[in-house]
């Protein structure tokens, strides 16, 4: 047994600290709030090497797992950094698996050339996602403007040549704006596939979601009338391993900003005294800094599953991923309250900092189904499993 | 990230694996009321047998009856027993805890005396270091041992939630042996026998009726020169050793709690409207990702003890999570089944009783968080009065602060 990071794992890590720490991104984040540009990250994931993360080496990617995504994830989450992988890493991963066009995989995928501008991050993905059915509703479904209806994913209808025609609207995207390619995973004939689509194609339209209330996740709302892309020869369960692997980035970036909270709470509460004592020792401080503690290790714990999961045990991920997005969504909530309430009034300044992970914590829980979702996921899961054993 | 055995332990799981399934016939039920004494008979048998074929106290030293072996293999062991479906060894407490603080701080002798029918089950052990008023604060226990002159002991006192007591043959005992020095400083450890005149065993019956634990008093109980574990007056080291093998009896065993999402999937599934009930489900998801979570953090507990970390207070944060989650997993499952749940023959009846006990054994929940605080996260300590000052003047202080 080994659970833990390899060698290489933490150099990974070290190094995505590294390189976000030479960016002042969470100033960038408050300014972005009043309308500022966000500084540009992609060329840093670019030189780094996480643009191509789940490409395979042959294709010009890195070939690395999902562990390695959601250590990246982890140290942009822990500064705020706005950097696009959580649309362009689960995109690659769908393109990675359909394979190259023409080298006899069936159905197709892009041509060498794509994928390696892919990987190079000379073309930035964005993943416009697709809930995988479960067994309450078997449909598969995309995010609606508003309200608990899930809207049905876009409708796909194959044409000539490997090509595809889709149809549908996809609302609260991450990364979809400025993207160069949408992988857009819709239904044809009731099942999944995945069509890639350039941005600029007719038919395709990305508005920008107006008024985000973390100004460091872009969001846009996808409509596809008549658009026309190439069907990638991704199966059903890479599709639905694209999902899973969405929450777990999320997961993994909630993961580093509840690390940076507690730091940052810890820290104050040493230097802050009342009533000639650092507010530290007392244990209504003391206590909540450990729950803190708590659900940061669960959620490191349970990210360390979904990453072993996505290597050796697919048929737990999506498990895996839900418990650990619902753990890491409800710890940074939790953090970043607590990083308020230590700091007192001050803390929930607009000077201060605590707020824009709060603000983080606020939007992150309500992506892609939310945190609800995937803890419904997780029931789902363990429930019909044991169902299926009894 | 492998979860994987290596190839000597996949080779040593098989082994385990093949003398349980040729062994388990003789394996007594893993839980059942009924004659007491019989089934104490049963299961020393049993951890006798496992001790034959080297199976108890695989991480002692081979000089002293173990296998010298790593934490894994006891791990690797504890796993097949739970999956085999039968009950470990009837002294974990002795052989996991107890055996291993004589090895480290006992003499030459109390190591040939009593080591060998410990690990053998045929003299059981108990642990006597909890009272009525020193529980978290353990170092403020107030059963006295007094010196004779011919160099024997004179204990009088009380302990209390000792496991084993009614059939243990001895006991590890901290008691106060110098009232006037700082708390912590006069403190001794001794090696009682159980069936010394003066002692006397009551059990206590837990909320569910059962007796888990006793109590036990000491009224001026008689014990031998050399009883002593460890230097006179430096008992506090010699439990510290205690409560460190605890950790690591705990770490190792994490997955033997029976707490498992998997478990409480089974009773929740068992009701095809409970298992598409959107609350139901909401509130399993909860407490299934806490639990997974647990299981998963102890995979990374494994791997620290695996390369000879000796786990830090941190892993307490493991038992809160674990006691809660498998609260809201009882509440939950009788919200599901209803009364049927609270048969007093029901798993989950038993279950949902024992837990609120289980918040306290072991460290209260917020004294774990006081010491993962102060030691882990680095916070200042509470302000305490009982810096500095002898015991013996720590009561009075008290009893003028209460007054005040």
């Amino acid at each position: 047994m080994n659970f833990d990071l390899s060698d290489e794992q933490v150099l990974l890590r070290e190094a995505a600290r590294d390189a976000f720490s030479r960016v002042r991104t969470v100033e960038a984040a408050r300014e972005a709030l009043e309308g500022a540009p966000l500084p540009d990250l992609w060329s840093t994931a670019q030189q780094a090497g996480w643009t191509g993360l789940l490409i395979d080496e042959q294709h010009g990617g890195a070939g690395l797992g999902a562990i390695d995504a959601m250590l990246v994830l982890a140290e942009a989450g822990r500064v705020l950094a706005s950097v696009p992988l959580l649309g362009h890493l689960p995109a690659t991963a769908i393109a990675n698996s359909a394979g190259v066009a023409g080298s006899g995989t069936p159905g197709g995928g892009l041509d060498e050339g794509t994928l390696g501008k892919l990987a190079s991050g000379e073309l930035r993905a964005a993943y416009v996602a697709a809930r995988p059915g479960d067994d309450v509703d078997p449909e598969w479904t995309v995010e609606p403007r508003s309200g608990r209806r899930r809207a049905p994913a876009p409708a796909v209808v194959r044409g000539d040549e490997g090509l595809a025609t889709v149809n549908g609207s996809v609302a609260w995207v991450p990364d979809a704006v400025g993207a160069d390619v949408l992988v857009v995973v819709g239904v044809e004939a009731g099942r999944p596939v995945a069509v890639a689509i350039g941005a600029s194609a007719d038919g395709v339209s990305v508005e920008p979601a107006s008024g985000i209330y973390d100004a460091t996740r872009p969001l846009g709302h996808v409509t596809l009338d008549d658009a026309c892309g190439r069907l990638l020869a991704a199966g059903e369960d890479d599709l639905r391993r694209a999902w899973f692997l969405a929450h777990a980035l999320i997961a993994a970036e909630s993961l580093g900003a509840v690390e940076e909270c507690l730091e940052r709470s810890v820290a104050y509460a040493k230097e802050r005294y009342t009533f000639g004592r650092p507010i530290g020792s007392y244990q209504a401080i003391k206590h909540a800094l450990t729950e803190v503690l708590r659900r940061q290790e669960n959620t490191r714990s349970l990210l360390y599953y979904a990453g072993w999961a996505y290597a050796d045990k697919p048929d737990e991920f999506a498990a895996a991923a839900s418990a650990a997005r619902a753990s890491g969504g409800a710890a940074l909530d939790f953090a970043a309250r607590e990083v308020i309430a230590v700091h007192g009034g001050i803390g929930a300044t607009w000077e201060h900092d605590a707020p824009l992970f709060f603000r983080r914590a606020q939007l992150s829980r309500r992506l892609l189904g939310g945190t609800g979702d995937a803890v419904d996921r997780l029931a789902g899961e363990l429930l019909t499993g044991s169902a299926a054993a009894a | 990230m492998d979860l994987n055995d290596t190839p000597e332990q996949a080779a040593y799981r098989t082994e385990v694996r093949a003398w349980l399934e040729q062994n388990a016939p003789h394996a007594p039920a893993t839980r059942g009321r009924g004659d007491e004494e019989q089934a104490v008979a049963a299961h020393r048998a049993w951890q006798r047998r496992l001790a034959e074929a080297g199976y108890v106290g695989v991480t002692w030293p081979a000089e002293h009856g173990g296998q010298g072996k790593g934490p894994l293999h006891q791990v690797v062991i504890n796993q097949e027993i739970a999956r085999a479906g039968v009950p470990g060894i009837l002294d974990a407490i002795g052989v996991g805890m107890l055996g291993p603080t004589i090895i480290a701080h006992g003499s030459d002798e109390q190591k040939q005396r009593y080591l060998a029918p410990m690990l053998h089950g045929d003299e059981v052990w108990c642990q006597l270091f909890s009272e009525p008023a020193a529980g978290s604060d353990l170092a403020g226990i107030q059963t006295r041992a007094r010196k004779d002159d011919d160099g024997s002991w004179r204990i009088s006192g009380q302990k209390v939630w000792t496991t084993n007591a009614q059939f243990a043959s001895y006991g590890l005992l901290l008691a106060r042996t110098d009232a006037d020095a700082h708390k912590h400083k006069g403190l001794t450890m001794f090696i009682v026998p159980m069936d010394a005149e003066g002692v006397t065993i009551r059990p206590l019956r837990q909320i569910s009726g059962e007796p888990e634990f006793n109590e036990v008093f000491f009224d001026d109980v008689k014990l031998e020169p050399g009883s002593e574990v460890g230097a006179v007056n430096g008992g506090w080291g010699v439990a510290l050793t205690t409560l460190m093998f605890e950790r690591l009896t705990i770490g190792a065993g994490s997955e033997g709690m029976g707490y498992r999402a998997d478990r409480f999937a089974r009773a929740i599934a068992s009701d095809p409207v409970a298992a598409k009930d959107p609350e139901v489900r909401a509130r399993f998801g909860e407490l299934a990702t806490e639990l997974l979570a647990l299981r998963f953090t102890g995979y990374r507990l494994l791997t620290a003890i695996s390369r000879g970390q000796i786990p830090g207070p941190e892993a307490g944060m493991g038992k809160i999570t674990a006691v809660n989650g498998a609260i809201a997993a009882g509440d939950l499952i009788a919200d599901v089944l209803g009364p049927e749940a609270l048969d007093p023959e029901s798993e989950w009846s038993y279950l949902i009783s024992f837990l609120p006990g289980l918040k306290s054994a072991g460290g209260t929940e917020e004294i774990l968080r006081n010491t993962v605080g102060e030691r882990v996260l680095g916070l200042p300590p509470e302000p305490r009065l009982d810096k500095g000052i002898p015991f013996s003047e720590l009561r009075a202080k008290e009893r003028q602060e209460v007054a005040s």
